[in-house]
């Protein structure tokens, strides 16, 4: 049964708020530990993201059946001020707001499936999907 | 406000991470150690984070920057306990910590603490054979 | 699936469901000539039975009588159509078992198919003994292959399953197998990779390395990689990684047992091994490691 749950993100407690909601539903779909901590860190990444480039937005949480495999849907959304190029975005190392710059990339990486959209003065959606 | 203990052994401090940090509890963390390597000038910043089930981009470049901070301070910080999952995927994400020291586990890491610093003023903690070994000449 | 019971289905056939509606003989002549179904289905079936050696004839007759019987009481709810209802749940569950038991027991899928399908000929002579109306007979048979067939159907489909289940079993435990983690010495680990290494086998080699470390305490870890016939770049990029999240645990990496084509390969492919430690052979890694800890091995 396909479960979904939206969250807000206007905090950093949200932030941890969203990991511990990520875990509950990786743990839910069996995934192993490696897994669960590979969604959640690419979840802690963009949940970040969400909040200090895009003011703050939401995450929806659903679960994935596809044939036998089970998979976790996680889709970021602002209307925060876009990202102008996002394949420099995507770079490791590139940095709007003095991190890391592994954020995306990372998240990137962590993830099965990744899709970004953004339009600059509107906002900015990320999905990923990691499979069981 | 909420915080995380920092407790002194010796000249060392010893921090366990036990709680799933948010941004500005971790910040918190990085100024209240800095204060206090400062205040006591411990040599040694022992970081456990055995009990943390996540390290992101942010909780690590936090535990970068304690250890470049502690190294100007003259203090030397190893971090211990990072689970395989872990480390795992904070490989995945594309950081390997460089510059950071880690052991496996609080004792081994107090070992390598003292074998580095050079102290015998904690000789409650007895080192493995192999860092007395390495440490002849003290 | 809900409980038909007794209400119409319409089929893809397009039959009539006035005709459906008619009830079936099935079930009563089930009921009243299970003796003779049993005998006839029996001597089908030992007929049939080319491999004497993989079941006995008694344990064969025990199943029949069993099957049967499950058969009769799913039958006598009417509904002939839906083997996915409640009513059929045992019969299905049996043929599951029967089917899985067939696929252990090494016989064919056609074979384990006879198994329902030799059941037409006795209920379709049945059915011709007595009915006398031609069109009453088309349809019965009609009912009797069609619900047949879907049980033969379904016993090849769980026959099926539970060769995969071997199939996923074993790709388990060859896993497991290839990724024996060794203790050499106290605090020193050894991994020989044998064999070509993926993407999913070195996760599982790197996850059950790593848990080791940790549960041992081992502060030194020697991959070696004698039996690993060629590196590509990914699969030195995994090694590198699991030495990368090693050294983030507090474990260091050896690599040992680097082939002179593979020393090649990793040159020409740009691959920056100058940060991993690396031996010619597990012994110098061995030796080594021993170093590290303090320990140093003298010939009496």
């Amino acid at each position: 049964m396909q479960k979904i749950e939206e969250m807000e993100i206007q905090s950093s407690s949200d932030v941890v708020l969203v990991r511990q909601a990520v875990r509950q539903f990786a743990i839910e779909l069996g995934f192993g530990l490696v897994d669960q901590t590979k969604i959640v860190t690419a979840a802690s990444e963009l949940a970040r993201n969400t909040l200090d480039y895009g003011g703050g937005g939401t995450v929806t949480l659903e679960t994935l059946q596809n044939g036998g495999r089970r998979g976790l849907r996680l889709t970021f959304e602002d209307q925060g001020p876009g990202i102008p190029d996002i394949e420099l975005a995507l770079k490791d190392g590139f940095t709007s707001g003095g991190g890391l710059g592994m954020g995306l990339g990372g998240a990137k990486r962590l993830a099965n499936e990744f899709e970004i959209e953004s339009v600059v003065g509107e906002g900015t959606r990320i999905i990923i999907v990691r499979w069981k | 406000m909420e915080r995380i203990p920092i407790l002194q052994m010796g000249e060392f401090l010893l921090v366990t991470i036990q709680v799933d940090m948010h941004d500005r509890l971790a910040m918190t963390l990085q100024d209240d150690l800095t204060n206090r390597i400062s205040q006591t000038s411990a040599n040694g910043v022992l970081i456990d984070i055995s009990a943390l089930d996540i390290v992101d981009s942010f909780i690590g470049r936090i535990l970068g920057n304690i250890a470049k901070i502690s190294q100007v301070m003259d203090a030397e910080t190893v971090v211990v306990g990072m689970q395989p999952a872990v480390a795992i995927t904070l490989v995945e994400l594309g950081m390997s910590l460089t510059g950071i020291r880690t052991a496996l586990n609080v004792e081994k890491g107090m070992a390598l603490l003292q074998a580095t610093v050079g102290s015998s003023a904690n000789a409650q903690f007895t080192a493995t054979e192999w860092d007395l070994e390495d440490d002849a000449e003290d | 699936m809900a409980d038909l019971g007794n209400t119409v289905v319409w089929t893809d056939e397009g039959k009539c469901p006035m005709e459906m509606t008619h009830s079936s003989k099935i079930p009563e002549i089930l009921k009243t000539h299970e003796a003779e179904l049993l005998s006839e289905w029996n001597q089908e079936l030992v007929a049939t039975n080319t491999r004497k050696g993989l079941i006995k004839e008694a344990e064969l007759q025990v199943e029949c009588r069993e099957f049967l019987k499950l058969l009769r009481i799913a039958a006598q709810s009417g509904n002939l159509s839906n083997i996915q209802a409640s009513e059929w749940r045992e019969v299905r569950e049996m043929l599951t078992s029967i089917s899985r038991s067939r696929s252990h027991k090494g016989f064919t899928p056609t074979e384990t198919a006879t198994f329902i399908f030799s059941f037409k000929r006795p209920l379709f002579d049945r059915l011709r003994q007595l009915l006398h109306d031609p069109t009453e007979i088309g349809d019965e048979i009609w009912q009797a292959t069609d619900l047949l067939d879907r049980l033969g159907l379904m016993a090849v489909e769980a026959y099926q399953k539970s060769r995969e289940e071997v199939i996923l079993r074993q790709q388990e435990e060859m896993m497991e197998l290839s990724t024996p983690v060794v203790k050499l010495w106290d605090g020193i680990l050894a991994l020989p990779i044998i064999g070509t290494l993926d993407s999913a086998r070195t996760q599982v080699v790197m996850e059950s390395l790593l848990q080791k470390i940790v549960e041992t305490g081992s502060e030194v870890a020697i991959i070696d990689i004698t039996g690993v016939p060629t590196v590509d770049t990914l699969t030195a990029q995994h090694l590198l990684k699991t030495v990368t999240a090693a050294r983030l645990m507090g474990a260091d990496c050896i690599i040992s047992g680097i082939r002179p084509q593979i020393a090649q390969t990793i040159v020409y492919l740009g691959i920056d091994l100058t940060d991993v430690t690396t031996k010619a052979t597990l012994a110098d890694a061995f030796l080594m490691a021993l170093k590290r800890k303090g320990t140093t091995i003298t010939r009496k």
